[in-house]
């Protein structure tokens, strides 16, 4: 059987498959243009087209016939959305609109197929082996492109490759984070085993701590041994799918989800814990509407959904986790990514964590919820807006006098390193996480533990 | 479809960049806030930057015979903005600088796409504001509120938006610029033409300068929730009130059936066994003052049989004011379609007005809150209903109509400030009359003679 008839004879029809139901969403807009006042790519391009409401209104031409879903027009609009959710937050009457924007790129990939070189690059998601060689060959290969910035842990483009990658922002400027020698699953022990374990948790990675910040990996197995959470990182887990999900790629993030699912659900652990918001809005909430109606994985993905917290959350709110005593001297502002807020509504947790840090002066920026550009691959189809969306938020951080950025996405991790590299006061970008296992790993070697 | 050469020409005057001409571009500029409207996409959108911008794009239009359709965020509730007869929107939102901000002066000077937040953001560090504060502050613009005279939530001791521009400049149909008023506080040179084009709804002319005026901020402040068990009483001590010599900054209103939708909609625990609910904000330079004239709104409502509850930290005032901006977002969710008028009347009229609404809402069996500024008699009453639904869609027009007649015979009007636009525009001359139409006609004709701006909007053209 292929998978498209798999998908069809497990029923699975939710508006990612077809687009009738999304009209109900659509009705609910009643066009008062309040997600004009936060919505990012509004307030750089200044077009209705922009934002939601703008949005809202291309869909409903599309569903009266007034409109081809597949006109290159009507793509490109669809596609220039960083799917944050900040309209959501100010909706009055609660539309859904990342369901909205989602189910119209499936639309368009049911109608057009994948663009040949996205089908390339999901395809090989799906092949864990032959993407992990890949992202391998990459990490061997930088060197030649990039040259290093040891001072930032950070990679900056060679020309002539900066003028070959110009348009998608690979400018001289530009720094992106390391690709890892050895992503962290390579390395890291399956089972982290703790004496007198207090529960047992999964990590599940996602692909930007596996492949970019292993070390922010590393910090959450840390704060797990000193929490006596035994912690399991299933080898099987892959891609978590929201990036291909935002392309219309119904099928691919239905299929990783079913093998996280089964990887997750071997490892026998009692919760799962991620430590990027995408990856955790995924299990808590795409999985289960995405397979909600399949007899088998439907009821693993709504039991998951329930047990998936991010890191923070389930320190504070899970376990009571050991307040540190390890001095860690920062002035730290601390950036709610949209998928960690928005999605998972965890803000508060992730100060608490830092505030409880020895040492940590907390400065809270302005508008610590307005997203930075990022916007997963958003950032490389529309650099020059994401830029201008990044360039507003380093300037809120600028004023807040930090000396280390903190955010709990590494999505964002990565485009506030380009932003603050270029319009920025040379402040340290960290996972919160990082700053409490450093303060644990102080404890241990007397308050002169590795300054990283 | 409009010419090659004309987009050219304005890609020319703006910009490629600020020209806008496909079709997915132009079904975003198609609607505005208001709900039961047709919708039109125009030819073109432009989005000038500058006067001389403006004034190049008119002249084209002019020559073109193009309607012009200014456009600020497209918030307005009277069709305001939808280009009925196509031709080019001219947008400004991207014409957002803040000129001037003169403190000594207490005035500030703005080009017309800057939203009114932001010029309240731009002040505040002076310790001043912009009072004129629309449900709409972080999207309106204020060349939007301007011609719509927007008013707010403290209209009853601040006054609305036409209390303070002190000057503009504008650019007519004939392309001519023209600046009149200033910072000065009195100015009786020539007609007092910021009043003329203070609500004209982009009629007569296109904003491209406003100087207005900013106040100091208040700072102490009282707010409070009276409940009643019957309407009257309400009404009674809206009057009540106002007779102590008290002028509250904001002193709202709502009814039961918005009460219940706002409870179910945020839980923040309002009682629902009421009739009616006012919220009550007092505020001053001097904190006695402020003690006092609380005191005497809490007499009047004890006379009047409410029950009173003082917001006792500003958390408990934040959630006051939740309360009252969700009231129309709550009633939104329950249907479809929200059909919201702001019929107004004389303060004394309003619970007249109050159960004129309910009767009405009961003879054509719909759903209907009611809520608004009662301290300005400006009400809103508010149907849910769903568009789709033609039978229903007749009801609400006749009781719209009943709503509007009712308003009128108490001695209001049909529009305390939404505007007529061309959701009202049939009802004008059941305010103004013939004469009062024909005078329109003349102000209209004398400034723009080909109807060449917002033409459909509340000026009915002479039928040919
Ligand atoms: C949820 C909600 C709550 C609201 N609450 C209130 C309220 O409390 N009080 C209130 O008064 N209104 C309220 N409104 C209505 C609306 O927000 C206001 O009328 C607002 O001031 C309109 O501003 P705008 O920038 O959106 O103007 P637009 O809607 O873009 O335009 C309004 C009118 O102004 C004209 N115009 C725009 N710019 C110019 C210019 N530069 N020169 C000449 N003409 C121009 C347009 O042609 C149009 O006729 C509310 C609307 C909504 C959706
Ligand atoms: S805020 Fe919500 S209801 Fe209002 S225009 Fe935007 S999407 Fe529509
Ligand atoms: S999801 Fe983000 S970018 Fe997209 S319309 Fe909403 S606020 Fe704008």
């Amino acid at each position: 059987m292929t998978i498209a008839g798999v998908e069809k004879s497990r029923g699975t029809a939710t508006l990612y498959d077809e687009l009738g139901p999304v009209r109900e969403e659509l009705n609910k807009c009643m066009k008062c243009g309040n997600c004009m006042a936060v919505c990012p790519v509004y307030l750089t391009d200044k077009a209705e087209a922009g934002v939601a409401r703008g949005k809202i209104a291309v869909a409903e031409a599309v569903l009266s016939g007034e409109l081809d879903i597949v006109d290159p027009d009507v793509v490109a609009m669809l596609f220039n959305c960083l799917v944050c959710k900040s309209c959501m937050q100010n909706c009055p009457t609660k539309v859904n609109f990342d369901r909205i924007m989602l189910a119209l790129r499936a639309a368009i990939v049911r109608k057009k197929g994948l663009h040949p070189l996205k089908n390339m690059i999901f395809s090989l998601l799906k092949q864990p082996k032959l993407f992990d060689a890949g992202m391998k060959v990459g990490a061997a290969l930088q060197g030649l492109a990039f040259r290093d910035d040891p001072s930032k842990k950070a990679i900056s483009p060679r020309s002539p490759f900066a003028f070959v990658g110009k348009n998608y922002g690979f400018d001289l400027h530009r720094s992106l984070p390391e690709l890892a020698p050895t992503p962290f699953r390579d390395w890291v022990p399956e089972v982290v085993k703790v004496k007198d374990a207090k529960t047992r948790a999964a990590f599940f990675t996602g692909c930007s701590v596996n492949y970019f910040y292993p070390q922010v990996g590393e910090d959450v197995v840390e704060v797990f041994k000193e929490n006596r959470v035994q912690i399991n990182i299933p080898k099987d887990q892959q891609c978590c799918g929201i990036a291909v999900f935002v392309h219309g790629d119904v099928k691919t993030v239905r299929e990783l989800a079913r093998k996280n699912l089964d990887a997750v659900e071997k490892s026998g652990a009692e919760y799962l814990v991620t430590a990027c918001g995408s990856c955790g809005g995924a299990w808590q909430h795409e999985y289960s509407e995405l397979l909600g109606d399949d007899p088998v994985y439907g009821p693993k993905a709504a039991y998951w959904s329930a047990r998936t917290y991010d890191i923070s959350t389930f320190l504070t709110k899970v376990i009571d986790y050991r307040l540190p005593t390890g001095k860690v001297e920062a002035v730290v502002t601390y950036h709610d990514s949209c998928h960690l807020k928005k999605t998972m509504k965890v803000s508060q947790e992730p100060r608490q964590i830092l505030m409880s840090i020895p040492g940590v002066k907390f400065k809270e920026m302005a508008k610590p919820d307005a997203c930075c550009g990022s916007g997963g691959s958003y950032l490389l189809t529309h650099y020059d807006t994401s830029k201008e969306i990044a360039q507003r938020k380093v300037a809120d951080i600028n004023q807040t006098q930090a000396d280390q950025v903190t955010t709990g996405c590494p999505a964002c991790m990565m485009q506030l390193l380009d932003h603050v590299g270029r319009f920025g006061r040379g402040q340290k970008i960290a996972h919160y996480i990082s700053l409490l296992a450093e303060s644990y790993r102080r404890e241990k070697s007397g308050g002169n533990g590795n300054v990283r | 479809m409009i010419d090659k050469t004309i987009i050219k020409e304005l890609e020319e005057i703006v910009g490629p960049k600020n020209v806008l001409s496909r079709k997915v571009d132009l079904v975003t500029y198609s609607y505005d806030a208001t709900s039961d409207m047709p919708k039109q996409a125009p030819d073109i959108v432009v989005l000038p930057t500058t006067t001389t911008e403006v004034q190049r794009i008119v002249n084209l239009a002019q020559e073109q015979g193009l309607a012009i359709y200014p456009r600020g965020a497209g918030t307005n509730l009277s069709g305001g903005t939808i280009p009925l007869k196509k031709g080019i929107v001219l947008s400004f939102q991207r014409m957002s600088t803040i000129i001037e901000v003169d403190p000594d002066n207490l005035t500030a000077t703005v080009q017309p796409g800057v939203v009114i937040q932001e010029l309240n953001n731009a002040v505040a560090p002076f310790g001043l504001i912009y009072p004129p504060d629309p449900g709409t502050v972080a999207t309106a613009t204020m060349g939007g509120s301007i011609a719509e005279n927007s008013g707010g939530l403290r209209g009853l001791k601040y006054g609305v938006t036409k209390h303070y521009v002190m000057g503009m400049e504008v650019v007519l149909a004939n392309g001519d610029k023209v600046r009149f008023g200033g910072k000065t506080v009195k100015n009786v040179t020539a007609y007092d033409f910021a009043n003329l084009f203070v609500g004209s709804e982009g009629t007569l002319g296109i904003v491209t300068e406003i100087t207005v005026k900013l106040i100091p901020s208040p700072k102490y402040r009282r707010s409070m929730m009276c409940l009643f068990k019957k309407l009257e009483d309400a009404g009674n001590t809206v009057t009540g009130i106002i007779k102590s010599q008290v002028i509250p900054a904001t002193l709202e209103i709502m009814d039961k059936m918005t009460i219940e939708t706002v409870e179910n909609y945020t839980r923040i625990g309002l009682p629902t066994d009421v009739e009616a609910l006012l919220l009550v904000e007092v505020d001053g330079m001097a904190e006695e003052v402020v003690e006092r004239e609380a005191q005497a709104v809490a007499k009047v409502v004890k006379e009047n049989c409410g029950e009173l509850k003082l917001a006792g930290s500003d958390a408990e005032r934040d959630q006051l004011w939740a309360a009252r901006r969700a009231a129309l977002p709550a009633l939104a969710q329950l249907n479809p379609t929200v059909v919201l008028e702001d019929a107004t009347v004389p303060r004394t009229r309003v619970t007249d007005m109050l159960l004129s609404c309910q009767k009405i809402a009961k003879k054509y069996d719909l759903k209907m809150g009611t809520f608004g500024h009662a301290g300005d008699g400006n009400l809103h009453p508010t149907i849910l209903t769903d568009a789709n639904n033609k039978e229903e869609m007749e009801r609400v027009h006749k009781a719209v109509d009943e709503i509007f007649a009712t308003a009128l015979s108490f001695g209001g009007t049909l529009s305390g400030e939404h505007g007529i636009g061309m959701a009202k525009m049939r009802y004008l001359g059941d305010e103004i009359g013939e004469s009062g139409l024909r005078m329109m006609r003349s102000v209209k004709e004398a400034l723009d003679p080909h109807y060449l701006l917002n033409p459909g909007k509340m000026v009915p053209a002479k039928e040919a």
